[in-house]
């Protein structure tokens, strides 16, 4: 039919055209803001409405941020000197920054050791490593397992024998469980790897430390906790409980979840109440009542015992996130491991655990993120903390009703940590996705 | 081949406790149970010879007697001859109010937040992203005591509205003060004949409910749409208005007015409650916002494209078909973040708002020395509303749960 007809028409093209730019409407940024920004009526108004917004606000901060004092040396110097500047609304006072920024990190922990908790920071760097970027060397994570003793004697100070004790009870409890799994059987390896780290802790390890001490001190200058404050108590805190909570927190989840009634009762109450009540009761807790249920005589740290609350605390948070993970895992993943015989323990730690970790993570970093943030309600107890080292800082006649340059400081540097992590966390849920 | 295991034996021994799958769960929960008791148990041991120790026996006697301390913000009558207890009861009365205020902040503020953050507008997404993210990542007492600053700085003192060439105005045709005391607004007035408008109201609410029914009946049994937005817009305001009118404005406004020193007249909102209000509903709106956008992006696109394939409306396919969807996935997160607003609004403490951490957790303690009780009772009744927020939630989730066979 075709070649027919084609005899009959008068002009047929056969070569292409060269392709033409798009028309300028269509292309271009003229077609992106078209697009995105005044699509409609609704769309236009909102654009010009947000830009005006940020008009507004940024007249209004940038000058004040910019031109802000970086010299003066108390508040009224300082406003004399922005005041010449003639800006609308004055501008900000640095130089309460450039002179406390110590104090707002390290608290009124000594200035010459400060070396010691910059080390404790960079080590804790280095023993994250491994955790966080799972293609390293496995030998780091040995010093991940060390670190928490050594961050103790460099924060602390005092002798070297007491973290080095304290690390023995776990070599007993390993050295306990190898011996005698061979010899006498499971069951009565695991209860004597749990008594006898107890048995040493709790009768030995003091007299050990104390003989050994003596002998050869070893010691660096001990810093009392009254004296931690500023961010490194934040990420003390921080840091620690969350460490600490997630092996409570998981060991939780599986009670949570395990057929053993009496267990999971214990694991839904503890849960339960912890997620019930606000941290601030826990840390009153924590500052004022700790010590009733502890032996008369005791008493301990305030930082430990902050520590505790918050551990506790963050594990109902942590066992509530891991249990989701184990939920959305299918059951054919537990009846697999069942069907291929192994047993609960190694079932959980080879197949069921390291998926439903996995798919936790989202929900353990912003656990934690929760936590360092939360970590500032210690100034409410009486701790040092950023926020509490403010009201420190405003006692000073110098400084006396200075705000927004403290808080603006503070609240950049948590975001800098939290929107970090968040993004930390993104890149390991993109690397971790196994599905397609 | 013959057989592999024993033959069972006879009896029952001791070792099976241990090896016998049967037994073992038995022994291992008693085992735990024990441990635990023991544990509890020492720990109240050691409170009780404590206690006794320092001659503080556990007694909730306090309760009754006078606090002897004024909370500023108060629901209910209360003075400083009144008891410990009373003075707890306005701290709660306190916490609900704020937290009441803050979830319906959190919500509107959130719903708007989060879809406004789906929009195919860059300058708004991105906007409301910087939103989202700066209040996430910085800690809410920073934000309260932010709030508070800005409050106590930026705002007039109440005599900066005095005098010929004051400094300050109120704003809203003189009727609203924002000071840094707090917020003065406007008070209704009921004179004689107001109740009659009030009960006109309410019957037209109902009223509204009514017409609901009636019309989904009638739409069921015959297929007819009435236009029901606007009917019912027409019900909750005609009726009330035209008695208010006819009855000659029987409800008028008390306006604040500046006498002295300070404003009087009106209703007074200070600056802790507004300040923490404001901070607890901005901070929570940022992770309701997120909720509602993962929400809304959990319906799948099929679903509105086959509600146009059915010539829904674009208003129907929200209300019927993508929002049901979408509010499975909202609402328990959403509540779960009520709870944390409330858990939160604790931290009132840091701007002197008394709430129950600052009545009872905090004056009440410090003056009876009752450490013990009085974190007791603090806890218990955290406990409770958060048992009763989450009882709802499940209840609520147990509803939705799609049905599967």
């Amino acid at each position: 039919m075709s070649d027919t007809h084609a005899q009959t028409v008068a002009y047929v093209r056969e070569t292409m055209l060269p392709e033409q730019a798009p028309p300028s409407t269509a292309a271009g940024p003229i077609k992106w803001m078209r697009d995105n920004l005044f699509s409609s009526v609704l769309n236009t108004v909102l654009t010009l409405l947000s830009v005006y917004f940020l008009w507004v606000v940024l007249t209004l901060v940038l000058p004040w941020v910019w031109y802000g004092s970086w010299t003066a040396s108390s508040l009224k110097e300082c406003r004399e000197a922005v005041a010449g500047l003639g800006l609308a609304h004055g501008a900000a006072c640095w130089s309460v920054i450039g002179e406390r920024y110590l104090q707002l990190i390290y608290g009124f922990y000594p200035d010459e050791l400060y070396w010691r908790a910059n080390l404790a920071f960079i080590l804790m760097l280095v023993a994250l490593a491994p955790v966080l970027y799972p293609n390293l060397a496995r030998k780091i994570l040995w010093f991940s397992a060390l670190y928490p003793f050594v961050a103790f004697w460099l924060l602390w100070g005092g002798t070297l024998w007491t973290p080095v004790v304290a690390v023995a009870g776990f070599v007993f409890a390993y050295l306990a469980f190898e011996i005698l799994n061979r010899t006498a059987g499971s069951l009565v390896a695991v209860i004597a790897a749990i008594l006898a780290p107890v048995v040493w802790w709790l009768l030995l390890a003091g007299p050990v430390s104390n003989g050994l001490a003596s002998v050869m001190p070893l010691a660096i200058e001990p810093v009392e906790s009254a004296k931690f404050g500023g961010f490194m108590l934040s990420i003390i805190i921080g840091v620690t409980g969350i460490a600490m909570s997630l092996p409570l927190g998981i060991l939780l989840a599986l009670g949570r979840q395990s057929d053993l009634m009496i267990v999971k009762a214990i694991c839904v109450g503890f849960i339960e109440f912890i997620r019930g009540v606000p941290l601030i009761t826990l840390l009153f807790v924590a500052s004022t009542l700790l010590n009733y249920f502890l032996p008369p005589g005791t008493t301990f740290d305030i930082i430990l015992r902050v520590i505790i609350m918050v551990t506790l605390f963050a594990s109902a948070y942590m066992a509530e996130v891991v249990r989701g993970g184990l939920a959305a895992l299918p059951t054919g993943q537990y009846e697999a491991a069942d069907a291929l015989g192994l047993d609960y323990w190694k079932a959980t730690r080879l197949i069921t655990m390291p998926q439903a970790l996995k798919i936790s993570i989202p929900g353990i970093v912003s656990t934690f993120i929760g936590l360092f943030k939360d970590t500032t309600l210690v100034s409410i107890i009486g701790l040092l903390d950023p926020i509490g080292l403010t009201t420190n800082i405003r006692a000073d006649s110098n400084w006396n009703g200075i705000v927004w340059e403290l808080y603006g400081f503070i609240a950049l540097i948590f975001f800098i940590f939290c929107f970090s992590m968040s993004r930390y966390s993104m890149y390991l849920e993109r690397k971790l996705k196994t599905g397609h | 081949m013959s057989a592999t295991t024993d033959p069972p034996k006879d009896g029952f021994q001791l070792s099976q406790l241990i090896y016998d799958t049967r037994y073992r769960s038995m022994t291992i929960q008693i085992v735990a149970l024990v441990l635990f008791l023991l544990g509890v148990g020492w720990l109240l041991n050691n409170a009780a010879q404590n206690l006794a120790a320092l001659g503080k026996p556990l007694s909730f006697g306090f309760l009754g007697e006078a606090a002897g301390y004024d909370i500023n913000q108060k629901l209910i009558e209360y003075n400083n001859q009144m008891s410990h207890g009373r003075a707890a009861l306005v701290g709660v009365l306190n916490t609900l109010l704020v937290a009441v205020l803050g979830c319906i902040l959190a919500t509107v503020l959130g719903v708007v937040i989060g879809v406004l953050r789906l929009s195919n507008n860059w300058v708004v997404a991105r906007l409301m992203t910087v939103y989202i993210e700066s209040f996430r990542n910085v800690p809410v007492l920073l934000w309260i005591v932010l709030t508070m600053a800005i409050f106590i700085e930026s705002f007039p003192a109440p005599r900066a509205f005095r005098g010929e060439n004051a400094s300050a105005s109120m704003s809203l045709w003189d009727s609203v003060a924002l000071t840094n005391r707090g917020l003065y607004i406007p008070k209704p007035e009921l004179y004689s004949g107001s109740t009659a408008v009030i009960v006109v109201f309410l019957l037209s609410i109902v009223g509204i409910f009514v017409f609901g029914t009636w019309s989904r009946k009638r739409q069921e049994a015959t297929g007819q749409i009435l236009p029901n937005f606007w009917i019912k817009l027409a019900i909750f305001f005609v009726p009330t208005l035209l008695v208010y009118f006819i009855l000659g404005r029987p409800i008028g406004l008390e306006l604040p007015e500046l006498k002295g020193f300070n404003f009087q007249g009106g209703i007074y909102m200070r600056n802790s409650l507004i300040a923490l209000t404001l901070a607890l509903g901005l901070y929570t709106a940022a992770f309701v916002a997120e909720n509602v956008r993962a929400g809304i992006m959990a319906v799948s696109k099929g679903q509105s494209e086959a509600a146009f394939a059915l010539g829904l409306s674009p208003n129907r396919t929200m209300n019927l078909i993508i929002l049901p969807q979408a509010l499975r996935v909202i609402i328990p997160p959403l509540i779960s973040q009520y709870l944390n607003l409330t858990k939160n609004s604790s931290l009132a403490i840091a701007v002197g708002y008394m709430d129950i951490t600052g009545t009872l957790g905090g004056i009440t303690l410090n003056q009876t020395g009752k450490e013990m009780e009085c974190l007791l009772i603090l806890m218990a009744i955290y406990l409770a509303i958060s048992l009763l927020i989450s009882s709802v939630m499940n209840w609520y989730n147990e509803s939705v749960k799609l049905r599967e066979r």
